[in-house]
Protein backbone atom coordinates (compact mmCIF):
# COMPACT_ATOMS: atom_id res chain seq x y z
CA UNK A 1 0.00 0.00 0.00
CA UNK A 2 1.43 3.31 -1.30
CA UNK A 3 1.24 6.64 0.89
CA UNK A 4 1.51 10.06 0.96
CA UNK A 5 3.19 11.85 4.11
CA UNK A 6 2.38 15.48 3.66
CA UNK A 7 4.74 17.92 5.34
CA UNK A 8 2.42 21.04 7.16
CA UNK A 9 4.45 23.44 9.18
CA UNK A 10 5.13 26.98 10.17
CA UNK A 11 7.76 27.25 7.54
CA UNK A 12 9.16 30.61 8.99
CA UNK A 13 9.90 28.82 12.45
CA UNK A 14 12.61 26.91 11.89
CA UNK A 15 16.10 27.84 12.57
CA UNK A 16 18.76 27.23 10.28
CA UNK A 17 20.29 24.55 12.79
CA UNK A 18 16.95 23.06 13.28
CA UNK A 19 16.47 22.82 9.75
CA UNK A 20 20.15 21.34 9.31
CA UNK A 21 19.35 18.60 11.93
CA UNK A 22 15.85 17.85 10.54
CA UNK A 23 17.73 17.43 6.95
CA UNK A 24 19.91 14.66 8.29
CA UNK A 25 17.75 12.66 10.53
CA UNK A 26 15.53 12.68 7.25
CA UNK A 27 18.26 11.34 4.87
CA UNK A 28 18.64 8.72 7.87
CA UNK A 29 15.14 7.70 7.79
CA UNK A 30 15.29 7.62 4.01
CA UNK A 31 18.29 5.68 3.57
CA UNK A 32 16.71 3.18 6.52
CA UNK A 33 13.71 3.08 4.43
CA UNK A 34 15.24 2.73 1.29
CA UNK A 35 17.45 -1.03 2.52
CA UNK A 36 13.89 -2.03 3.24
CA UNK A 37 12.31 -1.57 -0.07
CA UNK A 38 9.60 1.01 1.70
CA UNK A 39 10.69 4.26 0.04
CA UNK A 40 9.70 5.63 -3.62
CA UNK A 41 10.31 8.69 -3.57
CA UNK A 42 10.98 11.73 -1.04
CA UNK A 43 11.94 15.71 -1.17
CA UNK A 44 11.65 18.90 0.80
CA UNK A 45 10.11 21.90 -1.01
CA UNK A 46 11.01 25.57 -1.45
CA UNK A 47 8.92 28.30 0.60
CA UNK A 48 5.58 28.73 -0.87
CA UNK A 49 6.92 32.55 -2.09
CA UNK A 50 8.25 30.40 -4.90
CA UNK A 51 5.21 28.58 -5.50
CA UNK A 52 3.42 29.77 -8.92
CA UNK A 53 0.01 28.85 -9.39
CA UNK A 54 -1.93 28.11 -12.70
CA UNK A 55 -5.58 27.78 -13.41
CA UNK A 56 -7.31 27.50 -16.85
CA UNK A 57 -10.20 28.73 -17.32
CA UNK A 58 -11.91 29.44 -20.88
CA UNK A 59 -9.04 27.92 -22.38
CA UNK A 60 -6.57 30.44 -21.13
CA UNK A 61 -4.63 30.74 -18.63
CA UNK A 62 -4.10 32.32 -15.17
CA UNK A 63 -0.74 32.06 -13.66
CA UNK A 64 -0.36 33.64 -10.33
CA UNK A 65 2.76 34.56 -8.21
CA UNK A 66 1.92 32.48 -4.39
CA UNK A 67 0.46 29.24 -3.27
CA UNK A 68 -2.88 27.68 -3.78
CA UNK A 69 -4.18 29.21 -0.61
CA UNK A 70 -2.69 31.44 1.93
CA UNK A 71 -2.38 29.31 5.45
CA UNK A 72 -0.43 29.68 8.39
CA UNK A 73 1.36 26.07 7.89
CA UNK A 74 2.47 25.14 4.50
CA UNK A 75 3.06 22.01 2.67
CA UNK A 76 6.85 21.95 3.18
CA UNK A 77 7.80 18.51 1.74
CA UNK A 78 6.50 15.10 1.14
CA UNK A 79 7.32 11.00 1.08
CA UNK A 80 6.34 8.65 -0.80
CA UNK A 81 6.71 5.49 0.86
CA UNK A 82 5.32 1.43 -0.20
CA UNK A 83 4.22 -0.32 3.46
CA UNK A 84 1.91 -3.09 4.69
CA UNK A 85 -0.53 -0.71 6.41
CA UNK A 86 -2.04 2.54 7.58
CA UNK A 87 -0.06 1.58 11.32
CA UNK A 88 3.25 1.39 9.75
CA UNK A 89 2.69 4.63 7.89
CA UNK A 90 1.66 6.22 11.44
CA UNK A 91 5.01 4.32 12.33
CA UNK A 92 6.88 6.25 9.82
CA UNK A 93 5.39 9.10 10.29
CA UNK A 94 5.54 9.88 13.44
CA UNK A 95 9.11 9.53 13.02
CA UNK A 96 10.04 11.95 10.87
CA UNK A 97 11.17 15.29 13.08
CA UNK A 98 8.68 18.10 11.55
CA UNK A 99 5.85 15.77 13.15
CA UNK A 100 7.11 17.17 16.06
CA UNK A 101 6.72 21.00 14.92
CA UNK A 102 4.38 20.97 12.74
CA UNK A 103 1.71 18.28 11.49
CA UNK A 104 2.14 15.13 8.47
CA UNK A 105 -1.30 14.27 6.39
CA UNK A 106 -1.12 10.44 5.54
CA UNK A 107 -2.75 9.98 2.37
CA UNK A 108 -3.34 6.90 1.20
CA UNK A 109 -2.29 6.84 -2.81
CA UNK A 110 -5.79 5.53 -4.72
CA UNK A 111 -4.74 2.60 -6.91
CA UNK A 112 -5.30 2.40 -10.89
CA UNK A 113 -6.19 -0.35 -12.11
CA UNK A 114 -2.93 -1.86 -14.50
CA UNK A 115 -3.05 -0.65 -17.69
CA UNK A 116 -3.86 -4.05 -20.25
CA UNK B 1 -28.05 -35.47 15.36
CA UNK B 2 -31.69 -35.46 13.55
CA UNK B 3 -32.39 -32.81 10.76
CA UNK B 4 -34.09 -29.89 12.74
CA UNK B 5 -31.86 -30.70 15.73
CA UNK B 6 -29.11 -29.71 13.02
CA UNK B 7 -30.81 -26.78 11.82
CA UNK B 8 -31.45 -25.26 15.52
CA UNK B 9 -27.87 -25.71 15.89
CA UNK B 10 -26.92 -23.33 12.95
CA UNK B 11 -29.78 -20.89 14.03
CA UNK B 12 -28.08 -20.86 17.42
CA UNK B 13 -24.42 -20.59 15.94
CA UNK B 14 -25.86 -17.83 13.95
CA UNK B 15 -27.20 -16.20 17.51
CA UNK B 16 -24.06 -15.91 19.39
CA UNK B 17 -21.08 -16.44 16.73
CA UNK B 18 -22.20 -14.78 13.41
CA UNK B 19 -20.34 -11.78 14.20
CA UNK B 20 -17.13 -14.33 15.25
CA UNK B 21 -17.30 -15.49 11.61
CA UNK B 22 -18.19 -12.00 10.58
CA UNK B 23 -15.17 -10.84 11.81
CA UNK B 24 -12.61 -13.13 10.55
CA UNK B 25 -14.06 -13.01 7.31
CA UNK B 26 -13.70 -9.12 7.47
CA UNK B 27 -10.09 -9.66 8.07
CA UNK B 28 -9.29 -12.20 5.61
CA UNK B 29 -11.11 -10.41 2.79
CA UNK B 30 -10.53 -6.88 4.17
CA UNK B 31 -13.71 -5.47 3.09
CA UNK B 32 -17.05 -5.12 5.36
CA UNK B 33 -19.67 -5.52 2.64
CA UNK B 34 -17.85 -8.68 0.98
CA UNK B 35 -17.29 -10.15 4.71
CA UNK B 36 -21.17 -9.65 5.50
CA UNK B 37 -22.32 -10.98 2.36
CA UNK B 38 -19.69 -14.13 2.90
CA UNK B 39 -20.96 -14.75 6.09
CA UNK B 40 -24.62 -14.88 5.38
CA UNK B 41 -23.67 -17.28 2.24
CA UNK B 42 -21.89 -19.41 4.51
CA UNK B 43 -24.68 -20.06 7.19
CA UNK B 44 -27.34 -20.45 4.29
CA UNK B 45 -25.00 -23.06 3.11
CA UNK B 46 -24.73 -24.30 6.69
CA UNK B 47 -28.57 -24.91 6.26
CA UNK B 48 -28.83 -26.88 3.24
CA UNK B 49 -25.51 -29.16 3.83
CA UNK B 50 -25.34 -29.97 7.57
CA UNK B 51 -28.97 -31.79 7.98
CA UNK B 52 -27.72 -33.93 4.86
CA UNK B 53 -23.76 -34.37 5.76
CA UNK B 54 -24.08 -34.15 9.63
CA UNK B 55 -22.40 -31.77 11.71
CA UNK B 56 -19.04 -30.69 11.04
CA UNK B 57 -16.03 -31.23 13.55
CA UNK B 58 -15.15 -27.53 14.13
CA UNK B 59 -18.50 -25.85 13.54
CA UNK B 60 -17.31 -22.32 13.37
CA UNK B 61 -14.47 -23.12 11.18
CA UNK B 62 -16.32 -25.00 8.79
CA UNK B 63 -18.52 -21.63 8.62
CA UNK B 64 -15.40 -19.28 8.25
CA UNK B 65 -13.79 -21.53 5.20
CA UNK B 66 -17.94 -22.00 3.68
CA UNK B 67 -17.69 -18.15 3.09
CA UNK B 68 -14.10 -17.86 2.28
CA UNK B 69 -14.78 -20.13 -0.81
CA UNK B 70 -18.18 -18.44 -1.49
CA UNK B 71 -15.95 -15.03 -1.60
CA UNK B 72 -13.45 -16.55 -3.78
CA UNK B 73 -16.35 -17.68 -6.37
CA UNK B 74 -17.69 -14.00 -6.41
CA UNK B 75 -14.66 -12.51 -7.34
CA UNK B 76 -13.87 -15.41 -9.53
CA UNK B 77 -16.97 -14.68 -11.18
CA UNK B 78 -16.66 -11.37 -11.22
CA UNK B 79 -13.16 -12.00 -13.20
CA UNK B 80 -14.92 -13.36 -16.03
CA UNK B 81 -17.04 -10.54 -16.66
CA UNK B 82 -13.51 -8.88 -17.00
CA UNK B 83 -13.88 -5.85 -14.09
CA UNK B 84 -11.56 -7.46 -11.66
CA UNK B 85 -9.57 -4.74 -9.95
CA UNK B 86 -5.97 -5.08 -8.91
CA UNK B 87 -6.52 -5.40 -5.18
CA UNK B 88 -8.84 -7.96 -5.88
CA UNK B 89 -6.63 -10.26 -8.14
CA UNK B 90 -4.42 -9.80 -4.83
CA UNK B 91 -7.14 -11.00 -2.69
CA UNK B 92 -8.16 -14.05 -4.70
CA UNK B 93 -4.42 -15.38 -4.61
CA UNK B 94 -4.04 -14.88 -0.91
CA UNK B 95 -7.07 -16.61 -0.54
CA UNK B 96 -6.19 -19.69 -2.53
CA UNK B 97 -3.50 -19.79 -0.12
CA UNK B 98 -5.11 -19.95 3.52
CA UNK B 99 -6.08 -23.30 2.80
CA UNK B 100 -5.71 -24.91 6.19
CA UNK B 101 -8.66 -24.77 8.87
CA UNK B 102 -8.83 -22.21 11.72
CA UNK B 103 -8.41 -23.12 15.34
CA UNK B 104 -11.57 -22.37 17.61
CA UNK B 105 -9.08 -19.91 19.99
CA UNK B 106 -7.93 -18.04 16.74
CA UNK B 107 -11.86 -17.02 15.88
CA UNK B 108 -12.74 -16.08 19.42
CA UNK B 109 -8.97 -13.46 18.77
CA UNK B 110 -10.99 -12.23 15.93
CA UNK B 111 -13.54 -9.65 17.49
CA UNK B 112 -10.73 -8.27 19.53
CA UNK B 113 -8.61 -7.24 16.47
CA UNK B 114 -11.71 -5.83 14.86
CA UNK B 115 -12.61 -3.76 18.17
CA UNK B 116 -9.03 -2.32 18.01
CA UNK B 117 -9.46 -1.52 14.20
CA UNK B 118 -12.68 -0.10 14.62
CA UNK B 119 -11.57 2.29 17.82
CA UNK B 120 -8.85 3.28 15.52
CA UNK B 121 -7.70 6.80 16.06
CA UNK B 122 -7.81 7.38 12.49
CA UNK B 123 -11.33 6.93 12.70
CA UNK B 124 -13.11 9.83 13.87
CA UNK B 125 -14.58 9.51 17.50
CA UNK B 126 -18.26 10.23 16.63
CA UNK B 127 -18.01 6.57 14.72
CA UNK B 128 -15.89 4.67 16.34
CA UNK B 129 -19.35 4.22 18.54
CA UNK B 130 -21.48 3.22 16.46
CA UNK B 131 -18.82 1.40 13.87
CA UNK B 132 -18.18 -1.10 16.57
CA UNK B 133 -21.68 -1.56 17.74
CA UNK B 134 -22.94 -2.43 14.14
CA UNK B 135 -19.56 -4.58 13.02
CA UNK B 136 -18.60 -6.10 16.17
CA UNK B 137 -21.51 -6.59 17.97
CA UNK B 138 -24.00 -6.56 15.26
CA UNK B 139 -26.78 -4.19 16.13
CA UNK B 140 -28.85 -2.92 13.52
CA UNK B 141 -28.42 0.79 12.02
CA UNK B 142 -31.99 1.05 13.83
CA UNK B 143 -31.14 0.25 17.10
CA UNK B 144 -28.35 2.25 17.78
CA UNK B 145 -29.93 4.90 16.52
CA UNK B 146 -32.69 4.57 18.97
CA UNK B 147 -30.51 4.08 21.53
CA UNK B 148 -28.56 7.43 20.76
CA UNK B 149 -31.43 9.37 19.52
CA UNK B 150 -30.10 10.06 16.20
CA UNK B 151 -31.46 9.86 12.77
CA UNK B 152 -30.95 6.28 11.39
CA UNK B 153 -29.71 8.04 8.46
CA UNK B 154 -27.19 10.20 9.89
CA UNK B 155 -25.76 6.84 11.73
CA UNK B 156 -25.81 4.68 8.50
CA UNK B 157 -24.00 7.69 6.73
CA UNK B 158 -21.05 7.50 9.67
CA UNK B 159 -20.81 3.73 9.59
CA UNK B 160 -20.50 4.24 5.75
CA UNK B 161 -17.63 6.44 6.11
CA UNK B 162 -16.21 4.12 9.26
CA UNK B 163 -16.01 1.30 6.58
CA UNK B 164 -14.60 3.41 3.75
CA UNK B 165 -11.62 4.94 5.78
CA UNK B 166 -10.68 1.14 7.01
CA UNK B 167 -10.83 -0.04 3.78
CA UNK B 168 -9.06 2.81 1.68
CA UNK B 169 -6.52 4.04 4.04
CA UNK B 170 -5.82 0.47 4.94
CA UNK B 171 -6.59 0.31 9.06
CA UNK B 172 -5.02 -3.09 9.66
CA UNK B 173 -7.15 -5.92 11.51
CA UNK B 174 -4.46 -6.78 13.83
CA UNK B 175 -3.97 -6.01 17.78
CA UNK B 176 -1.62 -3.50 18.36
CA UNK B 177 2.26 -3.36 18.74
CA UNK B 178 3.31 -3.83 22.84
CA UNK B 179 5.02 -0.29 22.43
CA UNK B 180 1.33 1.42 20.94
CA UNK B 181 -0.92 -1.02 23.10
CA UNK B 182 -1.64 0.91 26.12
CA UNK B 183 -2.63 4.28 24.55
CA UNK B 184 -4.68 1.75 22.01
CA UNK B 185 -6.29 0.29 24.68
CA UNK B 186 -7.96 3.56 26.33
CA UNK B 187 -9.39 4.24 23.11
CA UNK B 188 -10.75 0.84 23.17
CA UNK B 189 -11.88 1.00 26.98
CA UNK B 190 -12.89 4.44 26.90
CA UNK B 191 -15.83 3.60 23.44
CA UNK B 192 -16.77 0.36 25.67
CA UNK B 193 -17.60 2.75 28.57
CA UNK B 194 -18.98 5.53 26.25
CA UNK B 195 -21.54 2.38 25.36
CA UNK B 196 -22.43 1.34 28.63
CA UNK B 197 -23.23 5.01 30.10
CA UNK B 198 -25.32 4.94 26.94
CA UNK B 199 -27.21 1.98 27.99
CA UNK B 200 -27.17 2.93 31.52
CA UNK B 201 -28.16 6.40 31.64
CA UNK B 202 -31.35 6.54 32.57
CA UNK B 203 -31.66 10.11 30.13
CA UNK B 204 -33.85 8.66 27.10
CA UNK B 205 -34.13 6.18 24.64
CA UNK B 206 -35.75 2.46 24.41
CA UNK B 207 -35.31 0.69 27.84
CA UNK B 208 -34.67 -2.13 26.15
CA UNK B 209 -32.15 -1.62 23.82
CA UNK B 210 -29.99 0.56 26.41
CA UNK B 211 -30.11 -2.52 28.62
CA UNK B 212 -28.69 -4.14 25.17
CA UNK B 213 -25.76 -1.18 25.23
CA UNK B 214 -25.12 -2.02 28.63
CA UNK B 215 -24.72 -5.83 28.27
CA UNK B 216 -22.95 -5.56 25.05
CA UNK B 217 -20.11 -3.34 26.75
CA UNK B 218 -20.18 -6.06 29.85
CA UNK B 219 -19.43 -8.87 27.17
CA UNK B 220 -16.96 -6.62 24.49
CA UNK B 221 -14.92 -6.12 28.42
CA UNK B 222 -14.62 -9.78 28.98
CA UNK B 223 -13.43 -10.24 25.81
CA UNK B 224 -10.58 -7.65 26.03
CA UNK B 225 -9.61 -9.13 29.52
CA UNK B 226 -9.67 -12.68 28.43
CA UNK B 227 -7.15 -11.94 25.98
CA UNK B 228 -5.22 -8.85 27.67
CA UNK B 229 -5.79 -9.21 31.39
CA UNK B 230 -4.64 -5.83 31.75
CA UNK B 231 -5.78 -4.26 35.46
CA UNK B 232 -7.24 -1.02 33.93
CA UNK B 233 -9.71 -3.48 31.54
CA UNK B 234 -10.40 -5.84 34.97
CA UNK B 235 -11.29 -2.30 36.39
CA UNK B 236 -13.61 -1.07 33.94
CA UNK B 237 -15.11 -4.22 34.00
CA UNK B 238 -15.55 -4.46 37.50
CA UNK B 239 -16.97 -0.79 37.28
CA UNK B 240 -19.78 -1.83 34.96
CA UNK B 241 -20.71 -4.82 36.74
CA UNK B 242 -20.92 -2.99 40.05
CA UNK B 243 -22.92 -0.22 38.39
CA UNK B 244 -25.34 -2.97 36.52
CA UNK B 245 -25.84 -4.99 39.99
CA UNK B 246 -27.94 -1.47 40.78
CA UNK B 247 -30.57 -1.66 37.89
CA UNK B 248 -33.03 -2.87 39.07
CA UNK B 249 -32.98 -0.33 42.26
CA UNK B 250 -31.70 3.02 40.41
CA UNK B 251 -35.43 3.93 38.84
CA UNK B 252 -38.73 3.72 40.56
CA UNK B 253 -41.86 2.38 38.60
CA UNK B 254 -42.57 5.73 36.86
CA UNK B 255 -38.83 5.32 35.20
CA UNK B 256 -37.60 8.17 38.18
CA UNK B 257 -34.13 8.00 39.68
CA UNK B 258 -33.66 6.68 42.88
CA UNK B 259 -30.33 7.69 44.77
CA UNK B 260 -27.98 5.45 45.70
CA UNK B 261 -28.46 6.07 49.33
CA UNK B 262 -33.13 5.70 48.99
CA UNK B 263 -31.94 2.51 46.98
CA UNK B 264 -33.54 -0.96 47.99
CA UNK B 265 -30.26 -2.57 48.62
CA UNK B 266 -32.05 -6.03 48.88
CA UNK B 267 -32.58 -5.86 45.02
CA UNK B 268 -28.82 -5.58 44.26
CA UNK B 269 -27.63 -8.03 42.12
CA UNK B 270 -25.10 -10.03 44.57
CA UNK B 271 -23.58 -11.86 41.83
CA UNK B 272 -22.47 -8.91 39.97
CA UNK B 273 -21.15 -7.45 43.07
CA UNK B 274 -18.90 -10.46 44.10
CA UNK B 275 -17.82 -10.96 40.49
CA UNK B 276 -17.15 -6.94 40.35
CA UNK B 277 -15.16 -7.41 43.97
CA UNK B 278 -12.98 -9.62 43.15
CA UNK B 279 -12.37 -7.99 39.94
CA UNK B 280 -11.45 -4.54 41.98
CA UNK B 281 -9.29 -6.80 44.51
CA UNK B 282 -7.26 -8.40 41.33
CA UNK B 283 -6.69 -4.91 39.59
CA UNK B 284 -5.65 -3.53 42.98
CA UNK B 285 -3.05 -5.89 43.43
CA UNK B 286 -1.18 -5.12 40.60
CA UNK B 287 -0.33 -2.08 41.78
CA UNK B 288 -1.12 -0.98 38.14
CA UNK B 289 -4.42 0.28 38.64
CA UNK B 290 -5.77 3.92 37.23
CA UNK B 291 -9.08 5.65 36.32
CA UNK B 292 -11.55 2.55 35.93
CA UNK B 293 -10.30 0.24 38.75
CA UNK B 294 -10.62 3.48 41.38
CA UNK B 295 -14.03 4.33 40.24
CA UNK B 296 -14.80 0.55 40.77
CA UNK B 297 -13.15 0.59 44.17
CA UNK B 298 -15.57 2.99 44.93
CA UNK B 299 -18.48 1.92 43.66
CA UNK B 300 -17.53 -1.54 45.57
CA UNK B 301 -17.34 -0.01 48.98
CA UNK B 302 -20.96 1.02 48.56
CA UNK B 303 -21.80 -2.72 47.84
CA UNK B 304 -20.05 -3.95 50.73
CA UNK B 305 -22.34 -1.36 52.79
CA UNK B 306 -25.95 -2.97 54.20
CA UNK B 307 -27.31 0.48 54.86
CA UNK B 308 -26.11 4.39 53.58
CA UNK B 309 -24.94 4.77 57.52
CA UNK B 310 -22.91 1.78 57.32
CA UNK B 311 -20.95 3.03 54.48
CA UNK B 312 -16.98 3.45 55.16
CA UNK B 313 -16.96 7.04 53.96
CA UNK B 314 -12.87 7.32 55.16
CA UNK B 315 -12.42 4.75 52.92
CA UNK B 316 -14.39 6.30 49.62
CA UNK B 317 -13.18 9.62 50.73
CA UNK B 318 -9.20 8.25 50.27
CA UNK B 319 -10.52 6.61 47.01
CA UNK B 320 -11.69 9.82 45.64
CA UNK B 321 -8.37 11.53 46.86
CA UNK B 322 -6.08 8.89 45.06
CA UNK B 323 -8.89 9.15 41.47
CA UNK B 324 -8.04 13.05 41.89
CA UNK B 325 -4.52 12.31 41.16
CA UNK B 326 -5.04 10.11 38.46
CA UNK B 327 -7.73 12.36 36.59
CA UNK B 328 -8.27 16.14 38.05
CA UNK B 329 -11.29 17.11 37.11
CA UNK B 330 -13.81 19.05 39.07
CA UNK B 331 -16.57 16.66 39.32
CA UNK B 332 -14.70 14.21 40.85
CA UNK B 333 -13.93 16.63 43.26
CA UNK B 334 -17.57 17.46 43.71
CA UNK B 335 -18.22 13.88 44.25
CA UNK B 336 -15.10 13.74 46.69
CA UNK B 337 -17.02 16.68 48.55
CA UNK B 338 -20.62 14.92 49.09
CA UNK B 339 -18.28 11.88 50.79
CA UNK B 340 -16.19 14.69 52.87
CA UNK B 341 -20.19 15.79 54.03
CA UNK B 342 -20.69 12.19 54.79
CA UNK B 343 -18.00 11.62 56.90
CA UNK B 344 -16.77 14.99 58.75
CA UNK B 345 -20.93 16.37 58.50
CA UNK B 346 -22.57 18.54 55.96
CA UNK B 347 -20.12 21.81 56.80
CA UNK B 348 -17.28 20.29 55.88
CA UNK B 349 -18.49 19.42 52.45
CA UNK B 350 -20.01 22.52 51.60
CA UNK B 351 -17.16 24.42 52.37
CA UNK B 352 -14.97 22.48 49.62
CA UNK B 353 -18.53 22.95 47.53
CA UNK B 354 -17.84 26.75 47.46
CA UNK B 355 -14.53 26.60 46.81
CA UNK B 356 -15.05 24.63 44.23
CA UNK B 357 -18.18 26.46 42.72
CA UNK B 358 -15.69 30.01 43.06
CA UNK B 359 -13.40 28.37 39.94
CA UNK B 360 -16.39 28.62 37.54
CA UNK B 361 -15.94 25.61 36.08
CA UNK B 362 -18.83 23.44 37.91
CA UNK B 363 -21.05 27.20 37.89
CA UNK B 364 -23.27 25.69 34.71
CA UNK B 365 -23.34 22.24 36.29
CA UNK B 366 -26.73 21.50 38.66
CA UNK B 367 -25.41 18.83 40.29
CA UNK B 368 -22.95 20.88 41.96
CA UNK B 369 -26.29 23.12 43.41
CA UNK B 370 -28.14 19.79 43.83
CA UNK B 371 -25.32 18.38 46.09
CA UNK B 372 -24.92 22.17 47.92
CA UNK B 373 -28.89 22.14 48.49
CA UNK B 374 -28.83 18.67 49.93
CA UNK B 375 -26.32 19.73 52.28
CA UNK B 376 -27.46 23.04 53.41
CA UNK B 377 -30.99 20.98 53.68
CA UNK B 378 -28.98 18.50 55.86
CA UNK B 379 -27.50 21.01 57.90
CA UNK B 380 -30.79 22.65 58.91
CA UNK B 381 -30.93 25.91 56.59
CA UNK B 382 -33.73 24.91 54.61
CA UNK B 383 -34.14 28.62 52.81
CA UNK B 384 -30.46 28.58 51.72
CA UNK B 385 -31.33 24.94 50.31
CA UNK B 386 -34.10 26.13 48.29
CA UNK B 387 -32.58 28.73 46.57
CA UNK B 388 -29.93 25.80 45.67
CA UNK B 389 -32.07 23.39 44.46
CA UNK B 390 -34.01 26.06 42.60
CA UNK B 391 -30.68 26.87 40.66
CA UNK B 392 -30.28 23.27 39.68
CA UNK B 393 -33.27 22.91 38.41
CA UNK B 394 -32.95 26.10 36.10
CA UNK B 395 -29.68 24.23 35.02
CA UNK B 396 -31.07 20.79 34.81
CA UNK B 397 -31.72 19.29 31.20
CA UNK B 398 -33.24 15.61 31.45
CA UNK B 399 -36.59 14.88 32.57
CA UNK B 400 -36.08 12.51 35.37
CA UNK B 401 -33.80 14.66 36.88
CA UNK B 402 -35.88 18.10 36.81
CA UNK B 403 -38.63 15.74 38.41
CA UNK B 404 -36.41 14.50 41.16
CA UNK B 405 -35.27 18.41 42.17
CA UNK B 406 -38.90 19.58 42.08
CA UNK B 407 -39.91 16.90 43.99
CA UNK B 408 -36.94 17.95 46.65
CA UNK B 409 -38.37 22.10 46.42
CA UNK B 410 -41.75 20.43 46.70
CA UNK B 411 -40.86 18.63 50.07
CA UNK B 412 -38.62 21.45 51.89
CA UNK B 413 -42.25 23.86 50.74
CA UNK B 414 -44.44 21.24 52.66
Amino acid sequence: MQYMLLIYGDENSWTEQEREECMLESMKITDELAAQGKYIAASPLHPVSMATSLRVRDGKRQITDGPFAETTEQLGGYYLIDVADLDEALAIASRLPPAKKGTVEIRPLFPLPEPN
Amino acid sequence: MDKSACIAKVEDLYQRDSRKVFATLVRLLGDFELAEEAMHEAFAAALQQWPEQGLPHNPLAWLVSAGKFKALDGIRRKQKFGQLQPDLQRLAEELGEHQEYMAEQEIEDERLRLIFTCCHPAIDARIQVPLTLREVCGLTTEEIASAFLTQPATLAQRIVRGKAKIRDARIPFKIPELAELPARLDAVLSVIYLIFNEGYSASAGDAAIRRDLSDEAIRLTRLVLELLPDPEVMGLLALMLLHESRRAARTDENGDLVLLEDQDRSVWDRQMIEEGKQLVRRALATRRFGFYTLQAAISAVHADAASPQETDWHQIVALYSLLLQVEDSPIIALNRAVAVAMRDGPGAGLEIIDQLLRHKELAQYHLAYSARGELLRRSGQPQLARQAYAQALSLAKQAPERRFLQARLAELDA
